[in-house]
Parts: structure tokens; C-alpha cells; sequence
């Protein structure tokens, strides 16, 4: 029983890392742009909602309402801004920009809000759980769950049913045709970072209040997150909450066996993975 | 007849080849122009300097009197010109509806309702309805090749530019495809027309432009162009010595 129970913890632990992976994935997916700081603006995104809740008294889950919008209002900025004046045909520059980009967050957190470990204190909901029988669900784990299911419901829907997807798609494509059919792809490419950050924040904050973060905390959360979209397939976002899953639930196996093989496990399964199906578990099927 | 569109003195060389030299030429509002040349005679590439694909290396391209020399692709696109491509060049992972959907909501700045609509009947006019919720990238050339009318209708231009949309049709096909940009011109849209298929330009065009070495070396009314000695030895590379 407890080897089912440490499986429902990875999974629902897995929600959380296709979180982290969504936003990468659809940065890539737009743009072809290889976000080295990916980690940092989830771990960023943890620090503002701590500043916001602490600053204004809210809970974090409630200060989502704020960091949320700055998140994506800071990505805009940051892609006109920044990113756009070095994407083109390399994907070089872009990718040596994110990497400086990561290194000035984590240096100006540092100053910031020092070393420490910091959480996000959300009450008494982070200790509350349900009894199925001899199985106990922690509220959190299915909350965070079930917020990751909605917003990749909500991707794929804005992908596929909505105007900005299919420029999102079209750009993704042909970005020189896109631009003849009157697509701006600097405000398309915009947009897209905006969306990403997004996604981020609110992973950002589930990450802050599950466990203690620090200025450091980014770079495990950026492999984990490109495992997770490579397991589950590059431009797939369902595929990318199953390489969440999988990654998840090795980790606690990994943890079951001895606690200093978790992170180890899910390296190993992603690496036989990546052997055996070197386009992930579910690559897209395109034209 | 007022321009809608006006070259003035537009040049363009990659390295020692010049593809446009000197070109000047204007378009009327409403009015139907064909180009025609040799292989290789610069006529694509004027397109794409029309389009702003390629930046001009001097000269001036106007659209309905404003000076678009300098605006990138897109917003030239949103002001009113749009293209297809000699080889059809569709989102291929995109279905065909939504194909001529991006274009109209962001070539023609429609909301997505009516995006839809004019899309949908695009689609009908091109008879590709039938089709409109299959992968682009699957089609067959005469599908592309409507697929490229449909997506650059859908843009809602001012000045259509047809590069080659007739090659490889059957005379039916092609039959078709003239009733189809007759109709198109009914409603006002102004059309520029590279095409080898004389026949099918003559049943369209008011005037014709001859291109060669990225030079405009002949303009005028259609017959008279076509039973010009100069085009006859330059185009269809006859009775050079009679």
C-alpha cells in the first residue's frame, strides 16, 4: 500500500513539474527560443508572491490575483524589449541572453532577499487532507493537481480554438509567411513570453508554498522541467502533464527505495526514456 | 484612375546581379496588371520587395499614396497588400479553414466572428469548403494553389499579387480559376498577375508590364505587348534573326 501511495504522491507531484514545463514548452514551441532562465522566473515568481503576501497581509494563493499579470507584463517587457533584438535564425544568441538573464536573477535575489530559504506561508490548507480508505491526499497535492489539468486544458483550448493560437501556430510554422498574412511577430513573440510567465507565476507560488525555495532553487526546476517536456514529447502539452507524471512518480519510487535516490530516479527514467524514444512518449504528428 | 500602388526607381542587386533595376511602373485602382518575362527575370523578387519580404536598395514603393518603402511585412500586409506564393507555402500544420483565418484576423484585423465568416465564404468561392477542416499540409497542388488564393482573399487586400496561379491547371481548372479572379475584381480589389499562362492573363489583364534582367523593358495594352516585335525576341525567344 504504501508503494500506491508513494505512486498518487508522484503523480500528483507531477502536476507541479507540467507546470513548470508548460511554459517552457510553449516559449519553444512559438518561437524556438531555449529559455536557460526559465528556472529563475518560476523561482522569481516564488519571491514576488512572497513580497506581495507578506507586504499586503494575503495569503499566497490569493496573491496570485497579482503575480500573476506582473509575471506576464515583466515577459512582454522582457521579449520586446530584450530577447527580440536577438532572435533570428541562430539559436545561439537568444539562448547565451537567457543564460546571462538567469544569472542576474539569481545575483539580484540574492541581494534582494539574501540566502535563506524562504516559504510561502498559506495556512492551514498546506496540512490538510482527505482519507480514501487507507490512502490520505494531502489537499494541496490534488489542488495543485487539478490547477495544472486546467491550465493545460486552457493552452490546448487557446491553441487550437482562439485567434492568438493559430498566429501562435502559424508563427510556429512559417514565421516569414506569418508575417506576410500581417502577423506582428515581435508583439506575437510578446505575447507568447506574457502566456509563459504566466503559467510560471502560478507555478512559481505552488513551488513556494510545497517546499522551501532559495536564489539558487531555478536550475533543478529548469531540468526538471525540460525532462518533462522531452519525456512527454516536444509541442505535445498533454504529452508534457504525462512526462510531468512520470518524472514525478520515479522520483517518489526513486525516494521509496532510499531518499537520496529521488532526484537520481528520475534522472535515470528520463534517460532510459530519452534511449528507447528519443521524440519523447508522445511526439506531435504533423504535416 | 488614381495608383493604388506606384514603384518609383526601385533597385535591388544581390552582389554583381542586379534583379531590379530601375523599375518604376504604378498600378491603378481597380485596375488589372499582368507581368510577364523569362525565368529569372526579376519578377518574384519584385514581389517580395513589394511585400517587404526583401528591403529595397533604393527607390520608392507607395501604396494608395503613402510612402511604404520602410514598413515591415506585417503592417504592409494589414495596410492592404497581400500575396501568393508561386510555390504554394500553406501552415501545413494547420487545417485549411485555419489558415484563411489567420490571415483574416490578423491580415484583415477582423474579430474572430467575422473572420469566420468571410473565411467560410472564401472557402465556398474557392471550393475548398468541403475541405475546410483538413490538415493543410496533406493537400494536393490544386488545392495549394487555391489554398494561396483563399488565405491572401481572406487578408482583405486593397492589391492582390498572384505570382504564377495558374501553372500545372488543367484548361478546366484554369477556366475556373479566371471566373474566380474576374470576381475578385468585380469588387474592387486591384490585382498585379506574374503569370506564364498567356491565355489565362489576357482573359483577366487591362495592361501588361514585360520584365527582364529586373528591367521593365516594355508596357502597354495586352495584344499589342504580346505582337511586339521586342517581345516576341525577348520572351518567347523567337525570330530572333527574321
Amino acid at each position: 500500500m504504501d508503494w500506491i501511495n508513494a505512486i498518487i504522491q508522484g503523480a500528483l507531484l507531477g502536476g507541479l513539474y507540467a507546470m513548470f514545463a508548460a511554459g517552457l514548452s510553449l516559449i519553444f514551441g512559438v518561437m524556438r527560443l531555449v529559455n536557460i532562465a526559465h528556472g529563475d522566473l518560476i523561482v522569481l515568481s516564488a519571491y514576488v508572491a512572497l513580497t506581495t503576501s507578506v507586504g499586503l497581509g494575503l495569503n499566497p494563493l490569493l496573491a496570485l490575483v497579482i503575480v500573476v499579470p506582473v509575471m506576464a507584463g515583466f515577459g512582454y517587457a522582457l521579449q520586446r524589449l530584450v530577447l527580440n533584438r536577438t532572435m533570428g535564425d541562430d539559436l545561439l544568441p537568444p539562448l547565451l541572453v537567457t543564460f546571462g538573464l538567469s544569472i542576474i536573477i539569481q545575483n539580484a535575489l540574492l541581494m534582494g532577499y539574501s540566502a535563506d530559504p524562504q516559504k510561502l506561508q498559506a495556512g492551514p490548507i498546506e496540512t490538510a487532507s482527505v482519507n480514501l480508505g487507507p490512502i490520505t491526499l494531502g489537499v494541496m497535492p490534488v489542488m495543485v493537481f487539478a490547477i495544472a489539468v486546467a491550465v493545460i486544458a486552457g493552452l490546448q483550448w487557446m491553441f487550437y480554438r482562439t485567434a492568438l493560437g493559430r498566429a501562435f501556430r502559424a508563427t510556429s510554422d512559417r514565421q516569414d509567411i506569418a508575417q506576410l498574412m500581417g502577423l506582428n511577430r515581435a508583439h506575437v513573440f510578446g505575447l507568447a513570453m506574457a502566456l509563459s510567465l504566466a503559467v510560471t507565476a502560478i507555478a512559481g507560488v505552488f513551488l513556494g508554498i510545497r517546499t522551501s525555495f532559495d536564489p539558487a532553487a531555478g536550475a533543478s526546476r529548469l531540468i526538471f522541467g525540460f525532462e518533462a517536456v522531452i519525456i512527454g514529447g516536444l509541442g505535445n502539452l498533454w504529452g508534457t502533464l504525462w512526462g510531468g507524471i512520470i518524472l514525478g512518480v520515479a522520483q517518489t519510487l526513486g525516494a521509496k527505495i532510499n531518499p537520496g535516490y529521488q532526484i537520481l530516479a528520475g534522472h535515470i527514467v528520463f534517460l532510459l526514456i530519452l534511449a528507447v524514444r528519443p521524440r519523447g512518449l508522445f511526439p506531435r504528428m504533423d504535416g | 484612375m488614381a495608383a493604388i500602388l506606384e514603384l518609383a526607381g526601385v533597385l535591388k542587386a544581390f552582389g554583381a546581379i542586379t534583379v531590379a533595376d530601375d523599375q518604376s511602373w504604378s498600378l491603378g485602382t481597380g485596375e488589372a496588371l499582368g507581368v510577364i518575362g523569362p525565368n529569372g527575370a526579376g519578377k518574384t523578387t519584385m514581389f517580395n520587395l513589394v511585400t517587404g519580404t526583401l528591403p529595397v536598395d533604393g527607390g520608392a514603393i507607395r501604396l494608395a499614396g503613402e510612402d511604404i518603402t520602410d514598413w515591415p511585412a506585417a503592417r504592409r500586409c494589414r495596410a492592404g497588400l497581400a500575396r501568393s506564393f508561386q510555390v504554394p507555402q500553406p501552415f501545413g500544420a494547420m487545417t485549411i479553414f485555419e489558415n484563411a483565418f489567420v490571415a483574416a484576423t490578423q491580415g484583415a484585423g477582423l474579430a474572430p466572428a467575422e473572420a469566420e465568416d468571410l473565411c467560410l465564404d472564401v472557402l465556398d468561392r474557392t471550393g475548398l469548403l468541403r475541405k475546410a477542416n483538413t490538415m493543410a499540409g496533406g493537400l494536393t497542388l490544386l488545392e495549394r494553389k487555391r489554398l494561396e488564393l483563399a488565405r491572401a482573399m481572406c487578408a482583405k487586400p486593397r492589391v492582390l499579387l498572384l505570382d504564377e496561379i495558374a501553372g500545372g491547371l488543367t484548361d478546366h481548372e484554369c477556366k475556373s480559376l479566371i471566373e474566380t479572379i474576374n470576381g475578385l475584381r468585380s469588387t474592387g480589389i486591384s490585382i498585379v498577375w506574374i503569370e506564364h499562362v498567356v491565355h489565362a492573363l489576357l482573359a483577366v489583364v487591362d495592361r501588361l508590364i514585360v520584365i527582364d534582367f529586373g528591367r521593365k523593358i516594355a508596357e502597354g495594352e495586352p495584344r499589342a505587348i504580346m505582337d511586339s516585335r521586342e517581345v516576341r525576341k525577348i520572351y518567347l525567344g523567337i525570330e530572333a534573326d527574321a
